[in-house]
């Protein structure tokens, strides 16, 4: 089946994909309700915790679409292609942000507390390091994935979408995976040098 | 495809957020300490800039899917002012205070903009010009 067959269906045929997987918003609020609590009471246990499933989340997920989704996924037969993103897509815009947020907030309050933010501690190398790191995954990610995620939704929302764009976006939102795969990796050395 | 010449909207939103992340990293790497300002300043003007200037091109464009691109910036300035709000408590929290806070903050707002503006473009510049 060509490209342009396979996205060509009816929009009454295909049920209306959500912009943003909303059901789980409310689940959302609750994590970050939660974060927000854990740094004004300044809990190390509970820091602690938002950081590191904040972080193993956002870095798997990370690594698992850029290396191991994202090949398979260009291997899939059109129609399939396009249904897995239809499906991927708004979770994704829900998810990564959310376990960003975790991550960022509950690691530079850790990093606070820990005194490895004071310019003295042997330490504060590798910790600008990380933030140099975050801020190129950062650009990355908000200039270039998360904008493609949301084209993408858009697209396959259209009675007839484009299959060019539809193939355009997701090639700039696998590469852009695997960029900020690629730097997780630099990640886990800086993390495991931090707390070693 | 569907479209017409658009000026490198991505690109320079991407570099004005380049030089944000540049500044919040600098100042970032002194605290709870005031770091010596210029650096910081200087990332805050390159940003501003360029952001202007990505709004100018971007006002210029003849025909674009304006009604695509306010629904999804007006969205998505929402989320970003929920997630700007959340750093600029956190500003609060740790006590940063003067010219400081006001870099930072001023920071925040080129990223409050920039990321919905970059998720607006990307989105109106592959939907049709009429609704």
């Amino acid at each position: 089946m060509s490209v342009a067959s396979a996205v060509a269906v009816p929009a009454e045929a295909r049920p209306q994909a959500p912009v943003v997987a909303v059901r789980a918003l409310p689940l959302v609020a609750i994590v970050l309700a939660g974060l927000v609590v854990a740094i004004a009471g300044n809990w190390p246990w509970a820091l602690t915790f938002y950081h590191v499933v904040g972080g193993a989340l956002w870095t798997s997920i990370d690594l698992f679409v850029g290396f191991v989704v994202g090949p398979i996924l260009r291997s899939m037969p059109v129609p399939a292609r396009v249904e897995f993103t239809r499906r991927l897509m708004p979770r994704m815009l829900v998810i990564m942000p959310t376990v960003v947020t975790m991550t960022l907030g509950a690691g530079f309050q850790l990093a606070r507390q820990s005194g490895h933010l004071a310019t003295s501690d042997p330490r504060h190398a590798w910790v600008v390091a990380s933030m140099c790191v975050v801020g190129v995954m950062a650009v990355v990610a908000l200039a270039l994935l998360s904008p493609a995620n949301l084209a993408v939704v858009f697209e396959l929302r259209k009675p007839q979408p484009d299959p060019a764009v539809v193939g355009a976006l997701m090639r700039r939102f696998v590469y852009a995976a695997g960029v900020t795969g690629a730097m997780q990796v630099a990640t886990f050395v800086i993390m495991t040098r931090l707390a070693s | 495809m569907t479209e017409t010449r658009l000026p490198p909207v991505t690109q320079l939103g991407a570099a004005s957020m380049a030089f944000v992340a540049a500044g919040v990293i600098y100042l970032a790497a002194y605290l709870p300490k005031h770091a010596p300002l210029w650096f910081a300043l200087a990332c805050l003007g390159c940003a501003a800039g360029l952001l202007a200037l990505n709004a100018a091109l971007l006002a210029r464009v003849p025909s674009f899917a304006w009604w695509r691109f306010f629904q999804v910036m007006r969205w998505g300035l929402l989320a970003y002012l929920v997630v700007g709000g959340m750093l600029e408590y956190t500003f609060l929290y740790d006590r940063v205070h003067g010219s400081l806070l006001v870099v930072l903050t001023c920071m925040l707002v080129l990223f409050v903009v920039n990321v919905p503006l970059l998720m607006a473009f990307t989105v109106a510049r592959f939907q049709r010009v009429d609704r």
